[in-house]
């Protein structure tokens, strides 16, 4: 309850104000009444809550009445996949890490059964945010394997919020999967969206290292080190990647239910490629616009909105990076539609920079040029010293076979390109090579560097070449390549 | 009524000495006074000399018992003294269902039901000090608590599905040669209900509570006492007349008792 502080007068000219207005309001919708304290909302009728599996949120409550709504949760230890070929036990609410979503307004009288399984180990209890009272929950809600225990709670203030088991140990339970949002719909609903998705980071320790196959233990040292082996979203490396990633049209509005389990590491929540048109901070009202990365606490939420404007694929991450890309935290949002090249035109043009002006790029070297010390004796140790030279030096683009890289470096072998013109060859090697060409057929458009080798090397790769892999057999002396050098 | 109280005795007379093999089956326990983990209050305790039951009570053990006290069978149990899981691995009040191994622990066991078998053969339920001073022992050490190999393994357990349905005394027996303290089921004790864990731990490890060593928990960073943390959480749980699935127990006797 709010109170105003304010001398006598005033308080008395503001009630009588309040009265008018309250009365008027009342003239013109009648069945409407506010109330000032949410723990005066009456209930209507009785209904069982829809739950749902993460990344699905149950249908929003829109105008529906405050309910007595009925809570069935069950907790099941379970095992389920971190990652490829990487097992853990998980305790789940309701079978899924997070725990299946909640979804309520503001006033509901909350019935809430929670269900230990037979065939669990250990006994559990619920501590969820939205709760006002000891616990959140947690003190009237441990119930042994194989039992029940009902409790009921009024949701008095609207927001997202996260609930979680909090039975000792604290830690090992929430860092087993043991969380879950609920969230408390204020009268009236939130504004209709097109796309809702629900998504819960959370941070593992396992005994083997990241990526270490076979049933993963927990391990409660790494938990207290805050060492986290994996940081995922929806409790698995490919909850949101792939197949299972989150889907959206062009155009549409998605609003994402975002919550962070920990158990020790705080998300700072970020879409690549989209800006947050509006975000509940920390779930609560206060709504901030135009927000890049939102930081969401272990223990706590966020509401994220924005428009999606053109296709792709955007990529969820805590941009804490090495989480992302290192131990898991990385989901995918595809959007489909319409390309809009006004608001992102794709790639329009890659060309060469050069910071000295003009001309051909080579490879930064301190050193003069060393001429082989040995110069080959024949042809055998020509293209036995061409080989050396080329797994050093073109290996990486043109490949062990010549074969080259499809679409961005064209093959060596069999290469009418290069059996035409030996001086050509020789000249791309001293001068380096940009521009259209064409070879067997398909098109290049790439940018090979002037290779800082001395004339021998350069007759010796070249003969390798010529010698390899269905080409002619040219043999290119160092006086052919001192001709061009010197053109 | 009298009568009755005197069958009972006699009953129990005439399971006894079906008992007397399995009292063969015990081990002695030499006690000392020690630190429990998280007990009653931060101070030491003391274990007299006791014997405990070398195996948990197996399915087949606990069928004998039925047959001589046809009262704690399945279908003629006090409400009162066992909830409605009451021996759920029955089929009838003799025979186990399909799937259930005899030499498996028996589960699915009020206390009363526990207290009762115990009390029959002459034995009792061990006492939470009891129970955990043996169990602290691994293979080798009457006290491994410190050893992080003694912690993981049954932290494992702990994590470990179905457990219950593996057969008795197949792991290596501990220092005294108590086999299944950890790796198969919880066990009764007989004063498991003396910690008070209110549910909500948090509150339980505050430093104004003078129940037990909470202010020292809160700062525990070992893993031993993650495990003490969730034996004594379990026992928090649970009521004497609930019979779960990975519940079980065993028997431990007094010396001077011993003809």
């Amino acid at each position: 309850m709010k109170t105003l502080k304010s001398t006598k007068p005033i308080s008395t000219i503001i009630l009588f104000c309040a009265v008018i207005s309250l009365s008027m309001v009342s003239c013109f919708n009648n069945e409407k009444t506010v109330y000032e304290d949410t723990q005066d909302i009456p209930v209507s009728r009785e209904m069982t809550a829809e739950l749902t599996a993460p990344p699905n949120v149950p249908t929003p409550v829109g105008r529906r009445k405050a309910k007595k709504l009925i809570i069935e949760m069950e907790i099941l230890e379970k095992e389920g996949e971190m990652t490829d070929g990487v097992r853990y036990v998980y305790w789940t609410f309701g079978g899924t890490v997070p725990g299946s979503f909640i979804r309520t307004r503001v006033g509901d009288e909350v019935e809430f059964r929670l269900q230990n399984h037979p065939d669990n180990k250990l006994p559990h209890n619920i501590d969820l945010h939205a709760v006002t009272g000891p616990g959140g929950g947690a003190e009237s809600s441990f119930v042994a394997p194989g039992h029940e225990k009902v409790f009921s709670f009024k949701t008095l203030n609207p927001g997202l919020y996260v609930y979680h088991c909090a039975t000792a140990p604290v830690g090992m339970h929430i860092a087993n999967g043991m969380y879950g949002l609920i969230l408390v719909e204020p009268d009236g609903g939130l504004p209709l969206v097109d796309k809702e998705y629900y998504i819960m980071q959370g941070d593992f320790y396992t005994k083997g290292k990241n990526g270490e196959r076979g049933l993963q233990p927990f391990d409660m040292q790494k938990a207290v080190d805050e060492n986290a082996d994996y940081v995922v979203f929806n409790g698995s490396v490919n909850a949101l990647t792939g197949d299972n990633a989150i889907t959206a049209n062009v155009g549409e509005t998605v609003r994402l239910f975002v919550g962070n389990g920990g158990p020790n590491l705080v998300s700072s929540f970020h879409v690549i490629g989209e800006i947050f048109d509006k975000v509940h901070v920390e779930g609560g009202d206060l709504v901030n616009e135009n927000v890049q990365t939102t930081l969401i606490p272990a223990g706590g939420a966020a509401i994220v909105e924005f428009r999606v404007d053109v296709p792709g694929t955007f990529i969820l991450v805590d941009h804490s990076i090495f989480r992302a890309f290192n131990k898991g935290a990385l989901g995918m949002l595809k959007v489909q539609g319409e390309e809009n090249e006004k608001i992102y035109s794709g790639e329009q043009y890659e060309g060469i920079y050069l910071p000295e002006g003009p001309g051909i790029q080579e490879m930064p070297t301190t050193d003069e040029i060393v001429e082989a010390d040995i110069p080959a004796q024949n042809l055998d140790e020509q293209i036995k010293f061409g080989k050396q030279v080329y797994m050093q030096t073109c290996f990486a683009c043109h490949q062990a076979e010549g074969q080259g890289v499809p679409n961005a470096f064209p093959p060596l072998a069999k290469s009418d390109y290069l059996n035409a013109d030996v001086n050509r060859a020789i000249g791309a090697v001293v001068n380096g090579l940009t521009g259209e060409i064409t070879v067997n057929g398909e098109k290049y458009n790439s940018v090979m560097t002037r290779q800082m080798l001395s004339s021998e090397e350069i007759a010796n790769v070249l003969t390798y070449v010529y010698n390899s892999w269905g080409n002619n057999g040219t043999v290119v002396t160092k006086a052919m390549v001192d001709k061009v050098k010197n053109k | 009524m009298f009568a009755n109280t005197f069958r009972a005795i006699l009953v129990c007379l005439v399971f006894q000495a079906f008992g007397f093999s399995q009292s063969e089956g015990m081990v002695n326990i030499s006690g000392k006074r020690y630190i429990p983990l998280y007990g009653r209050d931060s101070t030491v305790v003391e274990v007299k000399d006791f014997k405990m039951d070398k195996y948990p009570v197996s399915n087949a053990q606990f069928i004998t018992f039925l047959k001589v006290n046809p009262k704690w069978q399945k279908s003629n149990v006090l409400k009162l003294y066992a909830d409605g899981n009451y021996l759920r691995q029955f089929k009838n009040d003799s025979t186990l269902n399909i799937n259930e191994h005899l030499e498996s622990p028996a589960t699915y066991v009020s206390w009363f039901a526990a207290k009762a078998y115990c009390e029959c053969q002459g034995k009792r339920l061990p006492t939470i000090d009891e129970w955990e001073y043996v169990a602290m022992a691994d293979e080798q050490t009457a006290d491994a608590r410190r050893k992080p190999s003694y912690n993981q393994q049954i932290l494992s357990w702990y994590e470990t599905p179905r457990t219950n349905e593996k057969i008795i005394g197949k792991t290596p027996a501990n220092y005294w040669g108590v086999y299944d303290l950890h790796g198969l089921v919880w066990e009764w004790t007989l004063d498991f209900n003396s910690v008070l864990i209110s549910g909500e731990s948090r509150k339980d490890v505050d430093k104004d509570s003078n129940l037990f060593c909470g202010s020292a928990a809160i700062g525990a960073t070992d893993l031993m006492n993650y495990a003490a943390f969730m034996r004594y959480a379990f026992r928090g749980s649970i009521k004497a007349n609930f019979s779960i699935k990975n519940l079980g127990f065993r028997c431990v006797q007094e010396m001077e008792q011993i003809p």
